[in-house]
């Protein structure tokens, strides 16, 4: 089947198999690999990425359901002259990763969730915030600290 | 007071330089196995065993080669017969001689051992294709009865084997005075004997494994990427394998995802991906999905663990005796039966112990093996003796911290080369004044004051307090005394550091990162060393073609062994830049000072020289002493003469609900000793993950399995990996100690965490629950066995 995506702002079309997962789509046939797979049950967010505006597991999704869509992956948020967006900032700045596996998901997830979030969020909103995205190295605490410093209430 | 040679007093070592890696890995821009895609691969799918134990009385594979896309189907007796290989996997660690080691084949042959073997492979040119048809492959077998727990293996009604009478694989003793041990023990004012269970943990590293084989069939070489932490052990274990000659093997660590031990065996999908594409001509490539992982990939810890302590009237340590039946898995893998023995030697901990005794029995079951998971062995000594501790602290009737300062090695005060009574070293130590800044910052005296508060009211959250005073073991190895202990290779590390015309530095190590921020780090040493700025400095690694020396990243050893064979091979380049120095500005090398990348002649400032310029002499060789090589690149192979012992005291509360059995991490407070430290930030990094790892084990993970030995919770969905809302911000700090083992002072950080907070948490959930007169529980503490285990003290009490 078709699919037809704008994928970081460019318009992307490829045949591919009905059943499909968004992410394989991504992944191998629009070569963007920066968005990851983690699991199989929809559990670990390493593949979390933008449809229309809001976070999604795009191992949840056929492409086919994202037809027409406007998606936003992990090399799509930097800006076009390479400076890195406020959020892959403060993950550097706070330490926020370290084997880099969940981080493409973790900071598409944060994104969405200061977004979600204009009035700010406390320590517990965005541990709950992220609850969908797991990370095995960074004990969270350094993730927790860099969402904060970008999307925490005043 | 120590035997640290050059102190650290520059400028990029011991600052929190931000990471080098995290650009491109915050762009996705990081390549692991599973990015990296050659034209014409094959996609490698797995028929797997949906049985524990069963012989294999037919293999159907048919309608999977008749459909769409299949390539080839290949049964494990087809494999065999094909030659691909000349031995099974290896284990690299047989732990005595008569240790039973049935021969483990990348495939089944005709009776598989565990769920989740590998009894045929498909080769497909999709990745669903390989799915579809991994499917489509009918397997018939005869089950047989399995061996699914430790006491189902002692027991021995029946064999993990079939071949064999019994499920024991060795005996392993650690007892240097028997008779002290047995004196010990004749009449002790206080005896502690406590049984502990190391539940099975999936290690689960966030990227899957994966491979990619690449052959070049004319030149009969071949290239395999790997989500390994140990290219270069697995290109060696290739060749011993297969007989592919070690010169024509390329292994490729690319980015990594995460490691935690779970990535440094040698796995029937590393053989048969090699060896496939070298038959075929063909890329293969194959990478685990998570549900799969649980079973092609080795778990952690299964252990059955009985602790006994004999102490004086005062809780004064006299003996520590230890036995522990180890749960193999159904094959002997890289280092599985090591494990064990990795923590043998730190079941006295922190403490002063006159006499001790370890013995380690290895049993086989028909389960997933068992090998290295972040600690391997040392978080279950760790869990052994602190738990015990605390046991003997409510005996003597004084407190947990109370217990541990009369039992500190050294009374608690500073020593330097001690010699412990499990015939270890300990570098050094200082755990009276760790202690003390733990319980400050956990404010311990305001907590316990909560703690009674509550308890007087009667309120249904109950508060309790765990601490811990870990050491552990690391910087493996001195190769000596791994070859004591009967390991197949040795502990040491290779570093090469060239200064390239332009002045840029490049460090060639053989420690393979996966995570850790080694570039980052490595980059800092060789700045200060070197006199050079760091951005200057190029690591490169995880490649046996670019770094074709080293034993990688494992046991919290890449610093410890690593960093000083880079600090040490930057001092060898300063010492050749100093005589070409010497040689330009006609001046005696003894007359040359070398500071912040300048060599200048004491006395005369003005002359003067950079390490780049030399960098650019040495290239165009024009005038170089006679006989000099006309390079700036030294090479270092550090072995260490002895082991590294960080420490440290953690302390948490936890608040445990009494009407649910819900239990809440509160607080965690950790202040670590490793030493020196190169990159603070990611030394706290290290701790973080380290940490919550252990909580994990303590609060909520447990590979579960039936009698049958069906793993019930593979997936994701079941298996309960903590997420940032199960877990709180922690604190952390620091005491510094430098090692005495190496000249850069440094310990390491990588597995402390783990080592400790698993204990810490549990010796809280038990304060917690002693008003009801609870002194144990096993792992993970989760809110039905907390809410039984309230139920069941309320109704003894009744």
């Amino acid at each position: 089947m078709e699919v037809s995506v704008t994928v970081n702002g460019e318009r992307r079309s490829a045949d591919v198999e009905p059943r499909t997962l968004l992410v394989h789509f991504l992944r191998e046939t629009l070569g963007l690999t920066g968005t990851n797979v983690g699991c199989d049950t929809s559990s670990c967010g390493a593949c979390t990425i933008h449809v229309n505006g809001e976070s999604a597991k795009s191992c949840t999704m056929f492409a086919v359901q994202a037809d027409g869509a406007e998606i936003t992956t992990i090399e799509g948020l930097a800006s076009e002259d390479g400076e890195l967006h406020p959020m892959q900032q403060a993950f550097m700045d706070c330490h926020g990763l370290q084997c880099g596996y969940c981080t493409p998901g973790m900071v598409m997830a944060a994104t969405s969730l200061v977004a979600e979030n204009p009035g700010g969020l406390d320590e517990a909103g965005v541990r709950e915030g992220l609850e969908g995205n797991l990370c095995r190295c960074t004990g969270y605490h350094n993730i927790v600290k860099a969402v904060l410093s970008v999307g925490g209430a005043a | 007071m120590t035997a640290v040679e050059d102190p650290i007093t520059t400028t990029a070592i011991g600052t929190p330089m931000k990471r080098r890696e995290d650009p491109k890995l915050l762009a996705g821009e990081g390549k692991y196995v599973d990015d990296i895609h050659v034209v014409g691969q094959l996609w490698m799918g797995m028929v797997r065993s949906p049985l524990a134990h069963a012989r294999i009385t037919s293999i159907d594979t048919s309608a999977a080669e008749a459909a769409e896309g299949v390539h080839s189907v290949l049964t494990g007796p087809q494999l065999q017969e094909m030659g691909l290989w000349l031995a099974p996997l290896p284990c690299a660690w047989p732990v005595t001689e008569d240790m039973v080691n049935p021969p483990h084949y990348p495939t089944a042959i005709d009776e598989v051992h565990h769920v989740g073997e590998i009894v045929a492979v498909v080769l497909a040119d999709s990745r669903y294709g390989a799915a579809d048809a991994a499917e489509q492959v009918i397997v018939d077998y005869e089950p047989l009865d399995a061996v699914a727990s430790i006491a189902a293996a002692r027991d021995g009604s029946a064999t993990a084997h079939s071949e064999h009478e019994t499920n024991k694989a060795f005996h392993w003793p650690l007892v240097p005075d028997p008779d002290a041990l047995e004196a010990a023990f004749a009449n002790p004012a206080h005896h502690v004997k406590a049984n502990f269970v190391q539940q099975r943990l999936i290690p689960a590293a966030m990227e899957p494994r994966g491979v990619l084989a690449v052959p070049s069939p004319m030149g009969g070489d071949v290239t395999l990427y790997s989500a390994t932490q140990v290219p270069h052990i697995l290109k060696v274990m290739i060749a011993a394998t297969t007989g592919i000659p070690e010169s024509k093997i390329r292994v490729v660590a690319p980015a990594v995802g995460g490691g935690f031990g779970a990535k440094l065996n040698i796995n029937p999908d590393e053989i048969l991906a090699v060896t496939l594409a070298n038959r075929l001509g063909r890329a293969v490539r194959w990478t685990e999905s998570r549900s799969e992982a649980a079973f092609s990939t080795h778990q952690g810890r299964g252990q059955l663990q009985t602790i006994e302590l004999a102490a004086d009237a005062d809780g004064k340590l006299q003996g520590v005796r230890v036995h522990i039946d180890a749960d193999m898995g159904a094959y002997m893998m890289l280092i599985t039966p090591g494990v064990p023995l990795l923590g043998s030697f730190l079941y006295t901990g922190v403490y002063d112990v006159p006499a001790f005794g370890f013995t380690c029995d290895g049993y086989f079951t028909n389960l997933t093996p068992t090998d290295a998971y972040r600690g391997a062995g040392r978080p279950e000594a760790s869990y052994a003796i602190e738990r015990a501790m605390d046991i003997l602290a409510a005996q003597v009737g004084i407190g947990p911290d109370e217990i541990r300062r009369r039992n500190y090695l050294a009374g608690g005060e500073y020593f330097e080369n001690l010699e412990v009574p499990s015939t270890l070293v300990f570098d050094s130590g200082h755990y009276g004044p760790n202690l003390d800044r733990a319980l400050e910052l956990a404010d311990y005296d305001g907590l316990r004051a909560e703690q009674a508060r509550r308890r007087a009211a009667g309120e249904s959250k109950q508060l309790g307090i765990g601490m811990v005073t870990y050491v552990e073991i690391c910087g493996l190895a001195p190769s000596r005394a791994l070859g004591g202990l009967s390991y197949g290779a040795g502990g040491w590390e290779h570093a090469t550091v060239r200064l390239l015309p332009t002045g840029k530095a490049e460090v060639v190590s053989g420690s393979t990162p996966h995570g850790q921020g080694h570039e980052t780090t490595w980059s800092q040493i060789v700045a200060d060393k070197l006199g050079i700025p760091p951005e200057d400095v190029t690591v490169l690694h995880s490649d046996t073609a670019i770094s074709p020396l080293g034993l990688d990243t494992y046991g919290s050893r890449s610093l410890a062994v690593g960093g000083v064979a880079i600090a040490a091979a930057c001092d060898k380049v300063v010492e050749k830049a100093k005589q070409i120095a010497a040689h330009q500005m006609e001046a005696s090398a003894d007359d040359l000072e070398f500071a912040g990348g300048m060599f200048s002649v004491s006395g005369s400032p003005d002359q003067a020289m950079p390490i780049q310029a030399i960098a650019f002499g040495a290239f165009t060789a024009h005038n170089l002493p006679d006989g000099m090589e006309p390079n700036l690149q030294e090479q270092v192979t550090f072995d260490p003469t002895n082991f590294v012992f960080p420490f440290g005291t953690h302390v948490c509360a936890v608040e445990i609900d009494e009407d649910t059995g819900a239990v809440e991490l509160l607080s965690y407070v950790a202040v670590d000793d490793c030493g020196n430290q190169i990159n603070p930030m990611i030394v706290e990094g290290q701790v973080h993950g380290g940490i919550v790892q252990g909580v994990a084990q303590a609060l909520f993970e447990e590979a579960c399995y039936d009698e049958d030995g069906n793993l019930t919770n593979p997936s994701m969905m079941d298996y309960l990996v903590p997420s940032a809302a199960d877990v709180p911000s922690m604190v952390t700090d620091y005491t510094v100690t430098p090692s005495t083992s190496n000249p850069l002072g440094v310990k390491g950080a990588g597995e402390a965490g783990t080592i400790s907070s698993a204990a810490a948490v549990m010796n809280a959930v038990v304060d917690a629950l002693s008003p009801y007169g609870v002194v144990d529980m096993d792992m993970p503490a989760t809110p039905q066995r907390v809410w039984r285990t309230i139920n069941e003290a309320k109704g003894g009490q009744a």
